[in-house]
């Protein structure tokens, strides 16, 4: 081994070192020499990373919607992923909640669970809550069964028969009430909702199954100027508390709420950093305004 | 904000005022007015309850049980059966296998043997005849084989994720099914002939004006019972559950409720009721035969259900009531028109009325009040 070889490493990690993460020891945070125990079910978040996808392609009937994607999400983080139609936005979330199988890749929650063996009922309980594009709340249902039907209980058959609230849980209901403003409308019928009213009533529904990681789809879509800014207002105040990836085509929106935005596009990743720093990238800029 | 300042929605009584009452009338009607106007009063009062009308009333109850098993599983769960004429057989058959072993020596040919198998020239009763002498058994079986029907088919069913219109042909083709098996002589079911000319229950004689009546009680009370058993299955958060399934099944899933055991608890739970009323309307009506598991049969129990008014309970009660009110009339006055008027009436409440009579009747209500 030569004399430059051993100082070009020696640089190198230096440089790891700098990179590392904040409040993240070389160990994980874990006391050296001392193993630990994966805990089955348990999302393992010491080495910084609730989410975390390598290498995964997916393609329907040849077309790649996804290629060699490679992404990973901070506990605690709010991050904003933007792209252009066709850029596999939702297609990663489809992947992440176990609707879509991909072809190849890695995709873990925490550091011990892998997302690939798991079905879509399995994942929920996991831990993952996921918003879709369209509002879907049981419309025939009243907005605090709704609520209900999504607390984290026993979602057995026969347990479901004799359910009935405790207190706590009921404590909880009223809280994830109070956040989405729909407290005066408890016993309103869901389908009489407005749009906006909808869209905060599905992440009350996913907040009640107090979520690790919360996967939200245009939560802002259709929303006046007012419940935009509501909506905003909200998600700062989850940010910490949950590890929140939202996918929106509204800037303004963006720059309200974003850290961090991730810039898909043809299923990778293009760019990544804060907003102003993806706007002045020119691959950026070459994508959405058209080549 | 302070959270505990907010008044949460609390869940109401099992039955509304309303439902209450209705239900105590029906119980006094089924358990008092209807006996006394049947045995007390003499035939020739005007106020006396013929037996040929405690005959229809107790086979419309059993009717009604099926519609509202049907409401159940297509009303609050949006899944439509086609196939709950085979459940509502199955009990049938069960129960008229004991009536036929009741029948005992006093049959046409004097044997041991029901009179079918000596036609056909059998020498012993086939393997599935073991339990048919006893009652206890036949209660059993009554839940038992429906019920184990429903689960096994209903479990590869759902797993299969069969929906819709798929799923309706599948329960259509599998009562067919069952349908060509008991028409044959060797299943030792009576053929085509079915079971009939029974003599007696729990060895008191069957055809009697207070015998009738007993059965046309009990008919009345599991009816009763069913629809206080469905109020409270619906109003559970099992039942919201199931209604969340009907409306967006996916959505149900990203919760982390699994629908299949619910699907399937309610699925079986729809046939057992199913097969508990084709059980009771057996020794009333004295003949079970295949007929019963017609494409037809089970049909019309998606009409009453329909003309009653899905996902309300108490519509489909007053759908069977109806149609088959109308049916006992107009199967009289005009025999060969029944079925283009089935047709037609499940055709018109499909377009004009989709909530039934029942949402007609709220309808005209919220109207008179606004």
């Amino acid at each position: 081994m030569t004399p430059d070889l051993m100082e070009a490493g020696a640089q190198r990690f230096e440089k790891l070192q700098t990179i590392a993460l904040p409040g993240q020891t070389e160990s994980g945070g874990r006391s050296a020499g001392y193993g630990r125990f994966a805990k089955a079910g348990e999302v393992d978040t010491t080495h910084g990373r609730i989410l975390y996808l390598e290498d995964v392609h997916v393609s329907f009937d040849g077309f790649k919607a996804i290629n060699g994607l490679n992404l990973d999400i901070a506990p605690g983080e709010l991050r904003c992923i933007i792209g252009p139609n066709g850029a596999g936005k939702t297609t990663m979330m489809d992947i992440i909640t176990g609707k879509t199988r991909p072809d190849s890749g890695t995709v873990f929650f925490g550091s011990t669970i892998d997302l690939l063996r798991y079905r879509e009922p399995e994942i929920a309980a996991l831990g993952i809550g996921r918003k879709f594009q369209k509002p879907t709340v049981f419309e025939q249902l009243s907005v605090f069964e709704n609520l209900e039907l999504a607390l984290a209980t026993d979602k057995r058959v026969g347990r479901s028969m004799v359910f009935s609230p405790t207190g706590e849980e009921k404590d909880r209901l009223a809280e994830v009430l109070t956040t989405i403003h729909l407290a005066d409308s408890a016993s309103r019928q869901a389908g009489l909702l407005s749009h906006g009213q909808k869209q905060w009533l599905e992440i009350g529904m996913l907040l009640m199954q107090d979520p690790k990681l919360l996967l939200l789809d245009e939560p802002v879509a259709g929303m006046t100027d007012e419940e935009t800014a509501r909506t905003a207002e909200l998600f700062l105040s989850l940010k910490g508390k949950h590890s929140l990836m939202v996918v929106e085509h509204d800037m303004s929106f963006i720059r309200a709420i974003s850290e961090k935005v991730t810039v898909l596009c043809d299923g990778s990743v293009l760019a990544e950093g804060s907003l102003d720093e993806v706007q002045a990238d020119e691959r950026v800029i070459e994508v959405y305004l058209g080549r | 904000m302070n959270t505990a300042a907010i008044s949460l929605p609390t869940p109401g009584p099992l039955l509304t005022r309303g439902a209450f009452s209705g239900v105590m009338v029906a119980l006094l009607v089924v358990c008092a007015v209807a006996p006394a106007l049947n045995l007390l009063v003499p035939a020739d009062s005007v106020f006396h309850l013929s037996d040929y009308l405690v005959g229809l009333l107790g086979k419309i109850m059993c009717y009604a049980i099926c519609a509202l098993a049907m409401d159940l599983i297509w009303g609050y769960t949006g899944i439509l059966s086609l196939g709950h004429g085979l459940f509502f057989a199955l009990g049938g058959y069960v129960m008229g296998m004991y009536l036929m072993r009741q029948i005992g020596r006093d049959g046409n040919y004097q044997s041991d043997l029901p009179d079918f198998m000596v036609f056909l020239d059998w020498k012993e009763l086939p393997w599935h005849w073991a339990l048919s002498d006893s009652f206890i058994a036949t209660l059993l079986l009554i839940v038992l084989v429906p019920g184990l029907v429903a689960f096994v088919f209903g479990y590869f069913a759902f797993r299969s994720r069969i929906k819709g219109v798929y799923f309706s042909i599948i329960t259509q083709a599998l009562t067919f099914a069952a349908l060509l098996l008991f028409f044959r002589n060797e299943t030792g079911m009576g053929g085509n002939n079915g079971f009939t000319d029974f003599k007696r229950i729990l060895g008191m004689p069957i055809a009697t004006q207070e015998m009738r009546m007993t059965l046309f009680v009990m008919t009345g009370l599991t009816l009763l019972g069913f629809y206080v058993f469905a109020r409270w299955l619906v109003a559970s958060k099992f039942g919201r559950v199931l209604q969340a399934i009907r409306d967006a099944e996916s959505r149900v899933m990203f919760c982390g409720y699994n629908p299949l055991p619910y699907k399937l608890t309610i699925w079986t739970i729809s046939a057992v009721m199913c097969g508990i009323a084709g059980a009771l309307y057996v020794p009333q009506v004295g003949i079970i035969n295949p007929g019963e598991m017609s494409t037809a049969a089970s049909i019309e129990i998606a009409v009453w259900t329909a003309v009653g008014g899905r996902a309300t309970l108490v519509g489909p009660i007053v759908g069977a009531f109806l149609v088959n009110g109308a049916k006992s009339w107009l199967t009289v006055a005009f025999p060969e028109f029944w079925l283009y008027f089935l047709g037609v009436l499940f055709i018109a409440v499909t377009l004009w009325m989709p909530q039934g009579v029942v949402g007609l009747v709220k309808k005209f209500k919220k109207g008179g009040q606004a």
